[in-house]
């Protein structure tokens, strides 16, 4: 493959580097006045990436025709449907922040920025056939996700958000290296194919030791249980449009990139990694559960709440099979729709002053006061639960349905005994919503963006979403046809 | 039948009307909700009148490849077919039960009940097994609400309890439907209904289908969530858990477990008579000793659904039958139970019984028709409830003679806790002036109580009505179930006749016979 077909398919991040490098230019130049300005260019810039990989999901690209510069970079289909995710969390995560930030006069142009420079890192995780591509795109997210953090740089919360997630973001970045030289020690090569072909038949201990560090940074960065703890203290204090940020797009991109490591890369090896995404995936779902219970501020519930949804997304991972790989990304469509829509609700709750509030007990009688309000957040709530006729669970049902297929029937029924553990928070959330006697906090008025956002987000994951299953699981096997294409 | 979607038209016109519910004022909510239940009842009663008796099994049967894994499959057979008219004909009740009683968010009030119809239909007319699925686990959110927006003191722990406790019992239910879509490769609910699934895998398949419907039925002792979700709710809501939502367990018996897994139904009917039996008997003395009514009737609710579960699992048509009009009896007696004590709540705002009493003197409108749904509940012959229990008792008999006497020793304790409470109520000195005052019931009570009253001496007098519907379902079922059937203890057969007594005439001889047959026969 020549060149310039290489940076014919690496298209979309010319794009976000260059107009990046734009924007921080005019942000240098044209000062905090034109973030706004600026963050809507942001939001343009994403549209017409989404738009140029879009024929690449749609085509089901798979195949030689997809890998750029000699196998360090896939633009197959599977990174394309993780790309349009991304981009559209990236940008509805623009589109919040600027109201939330201006009422505390710290709207700065490097926001809307940064959001792209992530977005770019991002599109480098899921695109990446090799682990230094993978290494590169993660550390771009990264260093632009710690900066996010603490972007209210005066307030005590979010500046300890940025350094926690900074410290165990870097202790995460090592083991990670450490299990890819370990890797790379072992097999002789760093690239996806190779190790997927140096690994076929037993594997050394050496390898399996890689192989485990490995996974053990990657559950660092989708906050899988045993490596969780740094997610709600980070969302916590993080700026909520910056935590509606980390609750989509890097999960989405982390996710993607621990399926295609698991199933490339280590495709070979499935039975190796299944015990480890097992664990994973049920002490997720019942810390995650366990954890929110006792939760007061709405924010660390729903970190909790991302904690869990990571384990149910990872038993679709531990199935190991195409249609795990599209029940996961079908999940993960819905569990976008859905944190966006959650976030977005907590955006809109203000008191009479314009403050935030973010303590569940303020948000008591929502139902009479903002009846909207409540009946979205409600609807997130009963969603995120899993309980149809909601969308939320057509996630469950999808990755279920695959583990059970794939013969994991003991996980199954485990995951979903405990997903009733989760069903009692959420539920905790309604109660408050909509039986107590209404505190009268939240009295402010919403941003009529926020409501569009937000009101997006309700009507997919409402029942109608059901209508564009067809569709979203086409879309999903396609993906995970492109992601298995190689085994 | 034809193409028009009647089924798909009484989903639809709840809906509708809920959506539109939240938006208006609570006059306006009221009358569209009454009209929208009304239609549906006229759509149900069309439906009724045009279901071909002897047809086909499958009738008005929609499909749709709407979504991706399941489809809109919709479609009845004569079971189903009396399990939604009898959703639909209680609704419009409800909705005038709570015409005054509920003054707080009445739009909101009205969409959960209308919401709550749709699923209930969707539940009996689903042919899919996914759909089904969803609309039996969604009714858990309008309950949920109803119950904690509108209920009594202890709504909330009341409503967490009915959710988790439901809700914990049907998610195995998921993974045992997905294994056996992985099996037999389709979602259908008739194909799998013929399909023999491996008699191992029944086992596991039943138990997963049996957490789940034995909570919504509710058998002992997972039954501990319905006194307090009944006593909670308000009292439309209670009439349509009684009446509508705990037929759900039984229908998926009679839908699923039963013609699904024929061997393993076998091989657990003594599980599920050995709780029948201690839900008949246990619970109707713990009826006994209540002081709160609605409490009173909750725990009947749970040793008539006893008496279900015993009819089911005799394994011979009698059996099913008279599951089938138990269900349907206790459907409307308890509805219209827990109406009557709402009335008078309505009045006094106390659910004690011993706040009340003589008011046959002060109430005797209201006196006859507590007393008529009395005696339905106690199993009276001429009312709906002897007809049942009668059946299902005949046809465990035929099971198992020691679990139809306990059964039987359930129908006298009933009789001891209704007439018990009935004669605390109603008869009696009038001990408390406040009760002493209370007015008769007005129209609008009168108008829900007497359509009660006259399907409960319909179905009692002139079961055929009901019982034709579905014969020939119950009779499928039977043959479907039969061989698996465990071996009854009666051991009922026909004697052979005495030739040597020459000095008997013919009627003496016939006499003979009867008394040998009956001798073997115990």
């Amino acid at each position: 493959m020549d060149f310039a077909a290489s940076l014919a398919l690496i298209a979309p991040e010319i794009t976000l580097s260059v107009s990046g490098l734009v924007l921080l230019l005019a942000a240098a130049w044209m000062g905090d006045k034109a973030s706004q300005l600026i963050s809507w260019l942001a939001v343009a810039v994403l549209a017409g990436c989404a738009a140029m990989v879009a024929p690449a999901l749609c085509g089901g690209a798979m195949g030689a025709d997809t890998v750029a510069f000699g196998g360090q970079y896939k633009a197959d289909a599977f990174s394309a449907f993780s790309r349009i995710l991304i981009y559209v969390a990236a940008a509805a995560s623009l589109i919040v922040a600027p109201r939330f930030f201006d009422r505390l006069n710290a709207m700065r142009a490097e926001y809307p920025v940064l959001v792209l420079f992530a977005a770019l890192g991002m599109g480098l995780m899921v695109s990446a056939s090799d682990m230094l591509t993978l290494y590169i795109g993660l550390e771009l997210n990264s260093l632009s996700a710690y900066v996010l953090a603490s972007f209210l740089r005066t307030d005590d919360r979010s500046a300890e958000a940025g350094l926690k997630y900074f410290v165990l973001g870097a202790l995460a970045s090592g083991i990670l290296l450490f299990g890819m030289s370990l890797t790379y020690g072992f097999t002789g090569t760093t690239s996806f194919a190779g190790i997927r072909g140096a690994l076929d038949g037993s594997i050394g201990t050496g390898a399996l030791f890689g192989l485990i560090f490995v996974f053990a940074g990657l559950a660092f960065k989708i906050s899988a249980v045993p490596f969780h703890m740094w997610t709600p203290d980070v969302y916590e204090g993080a700026p909520t449009p910056v935590t509606t940020f980390f609750a989509t797009a890097p999960k989405v991109a982390a996710v993607s990139l621990a399926a295609r490591v698991a199933l490339d890369a280590f495709g070979t090896q499935a039975a190796a990694w299944q015990q480890v995404v097992i664990f994973a995936a049920l002490a997720s779902i019942i810390v995650g559960a366990l954890g929110a219970i006792g939760q007061g501020n709405i924010k660390r519930l729903l970190a909790y709440s991302s904690i869990n949804n990571v384990g149910f997304i990872l038993i679709g991972l531990a199935a190991a099979t195409p249609q795990g790989a599209s029940a996961m990304l079908v999940y993960l469509t819905i569990y976008v729709a859905m944190s966006l829509g959650g976030f977005v609700v907590v955006l809109m709750l203000r008191d009479a002053d314009g403050n935030q509030v973010e303590s569940i007990a303020d948000m008591a009688g929502l139902s009479r006061t903002k009846p909207m309000l409540a009946l979205c957040m409600a609807a997130v709530m009963f969603s995120l639960a899993g309980i149809p006729p909601l969308f939320g669970f057509w996630g469950k049902f999808v990755v279920f349905q695959a583990a059970v297929d794939a013969g994991l029937i003991a996980l199954a029924a485990v995951g979903i005994a405990a997903s009733v553990i989760g069903a009692f928070y959420y539920l905790k959330v309604v109660k408050v919503m909509y039986f107590d006697e209404p505190a009268e906090v939240v009295e402010g008025d919403s941003d009529p963006l926020h409501w569009v956002i937000a009101g997006l987000a309700t009507l997919f994951i409402s029942p109608l979403g059901y209508v564009l299953t067809p569709w979203l699981g086409d879309l999903a096997d396609k993906a995970a046809a492109a992601l298995f294409f190689a085994a | 039948m034809g193409g028009f979607p009647i089924l798909s038209i009484m989903l639809l016109v709840p809906l509708v009307a809920a959506v539109a519910c939240l938006f208006v004022r609570a006059e306006s909510a009221r009358m569209i909700a009454l009209v929208a239940t009304l239609v549906d009842l006229a759509l149900g009663i069309a439906l009724w009148a045009s279901f071909d008796i002897g047809g086909a099994q499958w009738q008005f049967v929609e499909r749709a490849p709407l979504f991706a894994g399941f489809q809109w499959a919709l479609g009845i057979d004569g079971i189903a077919l009396l399990l939604i008219v009898l959703s639909v004909f209680l609704m419009p009740i409800c909705i005038g039960a709570s015409w005054n009683s509920i003054q707080n968010r009445v739009g909101e009030y009205m969409a959960a009940f209308l919401l709550m119809e749709t699923l209930m239909i969707g539940v009996f007319a689903a042919q899919d097994l996914f759909l089904f699925y969803i609309f039996f686990e969604a009714g858990l959110i309008p309950m949920y609400l109803i119950i904690g927006i509108w209920g009594g003191k202890d709504r909330i722990y009341a409503s967490y309890k009915f959710f988790l406790y439901t809700l914990l019992g049907s998610v195995l239910m998921l993974i045992a439907m997905f294994w056996m879509v992985h099996e037999s490769g389709t979602t259908d609910i008739p194909t799998l209904m013929a399909y023999d699934f491996p008699p191992h895998a029944q086992t596991w398949l039943w138990l997963a289908f049996f957490a789940s419907f034995a909570v919504k039925m509710p058998m002992w002792p997972v039954h501990t969530w319905l006194p307090d979700a009944h006593v909670q709710a308000p009292t439309a809501g209670s009439v349509i858990l009684a009446g509508v939502l705990l037929k759900m367990g039984g229908y998926g018996f009679i839908r699923f477990s039963l013609p699904m897994f024929p061997e393993a139904s076998a091989q657990f009917a003594w599980l599920v008579w050995a709780l029948s039996m201690v839900a008949v008997v246990y619970t109707s003395l713990v009826a006994l000793v209540q002081n709160d009514m609605k409490k009173l009737i909750a725990y009947s609710s749970v040793a008539h659904m006893g008496i279900v579960t015993i009819g089911l699992f005799a394994f011979n048509v009698q059996g099913l039958e008279g599951a089938m009009i138990v269900m349907l009896s206790h459907g409307i007696v308890s509805g219209a139970l827990f109406l009557a004590v709402g009335v008078i709540y309505d009045r006094l705002h106390t659910r004690e019984i011993d706040r009340y009493g003589g008011l046959a003197i002060n109430m005797p409108r209201y006196a006859i028709f507590f007393m008529i749904f009395t005696m339905a509940s106690v199993g009276l012959p001429g009312t709906s409830g002897f007809v049942g229990e009668f059946l299902s008792i005949a046809g465990i008999y035929q099971a198992s003679s020691w679990v139809a006497f306990v059964a039987t020793t359930g129908i006298i304790l009933g009789a001891a806790y209704m007439l018990y409470l009935y004669r605390r109520v109603v008869f009696g000195d009038q001990k408390n002036a406040d009760a002493a005052a209370l007015p008769d019931i007005d129209k609008r009570e009168l108008l829900m109580f007497a359509p009660l009253a006259a399907v409960v001496m319909w179905m009692g007098v002139y079961p055929e009505s009901f019982l034709a519907p579905m014969r020939a379902d119950i009779a499928a079922l039977d043959a479907r179930v039969s061989r698996a059937a465990p071996a009854g203890d009666a051991q009922l057969h026909v004697g052979a006749p005495k030739h040597e007594a020459s000095s008997h005439g013919e009627h003496g001889s016939a006499a003979a016979h009867d008394e040998a047959a009956t001798g073997e026969a115990h």
